[in-house]
Order: structure tokens, then C-alpha cells, then sequence
């Protein structure tokens, strides 16, 4: 097997990552894919509660890197689907018990044994990003329509040009379309115009991705919610489907119709 | 109908501040220049081009315009009007 590393990752903390890499690993296995989600957020380990496998943990990413175990021993099967795993952060220890050339050799093992390997980043652009985006062949940057949290994912990008990575592609989390309708909340065309960066999804913001958190059950796998099928739609579009982007839009679509009405020629 | 109409009458929507901020703060943080170079450049700039020609020193402006990810800058440099030579 010769799968594809992708590396989930935000510079600013709490915009999604987490929740993403649970999400579109877990939509990528049920779509019949074999995936292996990599918790690299060594010391700070939640990875394993979002997909509620916090009660299977014996060996983490650094007892693999130091060799207390075989890859295979830390792969944590999903309790629903056989062909997801998860390999866990150490709690105990921090970022520079792993180097990113130990990140490189991981990766060259773990595109072995999947078709896709989900690498969820620490928040920040030092070590611990450095480590997750080491042997990544995709990155996804996650934002929020919000300025401190667009103005981190311009600097990673940047830092993923410097590194000659990518390019990255951008998913906008949290959407708020009646917000964004009232003029509140930038939309997704400001946001992509500032940071020059491709779209591969649009999550709007959904009770349902707490809810499901509580539950440790990914999102995905919930009854009919908008967030789970943004989440799908992306998993399909790693690979490769070609899928329209979906319109966040309130229920009434009166802001579609207001805009073509303002706009000539609407788009 | 409600949010259409506050949309027009509400004097402005914190959404285009917003995106005004960010597009202010990208481009800081992308051209990473230290506090005090533009005026420097912009007091140089002045300097050797009034060495050939006269500028309205007052009017001259330079800024870090975005073109995709690239910065470039942007000097606008109006020349010293007629009536303000002969006025000297």
C-alpha cells in the first residue's frame, strides 16, 4: 500500500483540528478506506476522547518512535469500523520527544499499512507543527471566519511555502450563515480572497459537533447533520471526487436570492 | 425581510471591519517589516527624487499592496503643482 499522508493543522488552537481529523478520517474509513488518525499533539492528547477510544490506550506515537513497541501494537482499532485506527499521543511527555526527521521515518512506515494517514498538529508553529507536517504529501490548513484565527492560517501558510509544502488547501469551520447573512461574520469568498489559498471545505457551525463530542462519536457517523456531510464531502474529495460545494446558507437560501438580485450578472 | 433591511439602514456591519482588519494585519505580517522602515523609505524615496525632480513632499504616499500572496510596494509620488513653484 502506498497511502497519502495529510496533516491537519491551524497555527491558532481551537478552531477545529481535533475535531476535523476525527471527522474526515473516520468519513474516509467509512467510505471503505483503511485510515490511521495520528494524534501528534504529544503532552496534550484529546484525539483519543473525540473518538471516544480513550479507554483502549496501552502504547502512543512516542513509545513507537522510541521503540518500546511495533507500529502495530499503538494502532488503537475503532470500536465501528475495523479499517480505522488511531494512534495516540503520549500524555506524559512533550513535543521534543520526537524529532521531525523521526516523523519522516513514521510516515514512510504508516503509508505501508493505509490508504490514508490523518495527522492531527498541535496548535502553534514550533515543534510540535514542525513534527506534524514533516512527512505530510497534503496539508489542511482550519480556520474560523474570525481575524485572529484567519490571520494564524495566513502565517502557516506562509510557513508551508517556506517549507516547500503543499499547497495547502482550506477548510472554514464554523460557519455561522446568519451571521454571515447579517453581515457579521466575513464570508467564505473574503476569507479566501485575503489568504489566497483553494477552498476543499465548508463546515458550518452545528450543536450536533459538541453533542457528538460528548458522546465520542464522530460527527460522520450521527444521524443527518450539517457538519457530518461537509465533513463527508470533504473526505470525498481527498479523493479525488469532484464534489460541488455545498451552499451554507439559511433556511430560507434568502441570501443567495438577494445577492443575485444586488449583483448583475449573479454568481 | 427584517435582516435585509437592517442590512442596508445599520450604518456598518462589524463583518467588513473585519475584513478590513485582517487585510491590514496579512499585510504587516507578511512583508515582516520593522517599525520605522516605510518612513524611512518613504523619507529616502522623497530624498533622491527631488534630487531630479520637485515633489509635493506632503502628498507622497507608500504602501505594501497585496497581489495574490505577493507584496509589492506602491509609491504614489505626485509632482509639485505649477502654481505652488511660482507661488515660491
Amino acid at each position: 500500500m502506498a497511502g497519502t499522508v495529510i496533516t491537519i493543522t491551524s497555527g491558532k488552537g481551537g478552531v477545529g483540528k481535533t475535531t476535523a481529523t476525527a471527522n474526515i478520517g473516520t468519513a474516509l474509513a467509512d467510505l471503505g478506506h483503511k485510515v490511521i488518525c495520528l494524534d501528534a499533539d504529544i503532552g496534550l492528547r484529546n484525539l483519543d476522547v473525540i473518538m471516544g477510544l480513550e479507554n483502549r490506550i496501552v502504547y502512543d506515537l512516542v513509545d513507537v518512535v522510541e521503540g518500546r513497541c511495533r507500529l502495530r501494537q499503538a494502532m488503537i482499532r475503532d470500536k465501528r469500523l475495523p479499517e480505522l485506527f488511531l494512534i495516540p499521543a503520549a500524555q506524559t511527555r512533550d513535543k521534543s520527544a520526537v524529532s521531525p526527521s523521526d516523523m519522516v521515518k513514521l510516515c514512510d512506515e504508516l503509508r505501508e499499512e493505509a490508504d490514508f494517514v490523518i495527522i492531527d498538529s498541535p496548535a502553534g508553529i514550533e515543534r510540535g507543527f514542525r513534527n506534524a507536517i514533516a512527512g505530510a504529501d497534503d496539508i489542511l490548513i482550519i480556520t474560523n471566519p474570525e481575524v485572529a484565527a484567519a490571520r494564524d492560517a495566513d502565517r502557516i501558510i506562509g510557513l508551508i511555502e517556506a517549507e516547500e509544502k503543499g499547497p495547502a488547501r482550506l477548510i472554514l469551520n464554523r460557519i455561522n450563515p446568519i451571521m454571515v447573512e447579517r453581515g457579521d461574520m466575513m464570508a467564505a469568498e473574503d476569507i479566501l480572497e485575503l489568504l489566497a489559498i483553494k477552498l476543499i471545505g465548508l463546515v458550518p457551525e452545528d450543536e450536533s459537533v459538541l453533542v457528538s463530542s460528548n458522546r465520542g462519536v464522530p460527527v460522520v457517523l450521527e444521524n443527518k447533520n450539517k457538519a457530518g456531510i461537509a465533513f463527508r464531502n470533504i473526505a470525498r474529495r481527498l479523493t479525488g471526487e469532484d464534489v460541488p460545494f455545498m451552499e451554507i446558507d439559511t433556511e430560507s437560501g434568502l441570501l443567495d436570492r438577494i445577492s443575485r438580485f444586488i449583483r448583475p450578472g449573479g454568481a | 425581510m427584517k435582516n435585509v433591511a437592517g442590512s442596508f439602514t445599520r450604518k456598518r456591519r462589524s463583518a467588513t471591519t473585519a475584513k478590513e482588519r485582517l487585510q491590514l494585519v496579512l499585510i504587516h505580517d507578511r512583508a515582516d517589516l520593522p517599525p520605522g522602515v516605510m518612513e524611512n523609505l518613504r523619507d529616502e524615496i522623497i530624498e533622491v527624487i527631488s534630487r531630479h525632480i520637485e515633489v509635493d513632499r506632503e502628498a507622497v504616499e507608500l504602501r505594501v499592496a497585496q497581489d495574490g500572496r505577493k507584496q509589492r510596494l506602491l509609491a504614489d509620488i505626485p509632482f509639485q503643482t505649477t502654481r505652488k513653484r511660482r507661488g515660491r
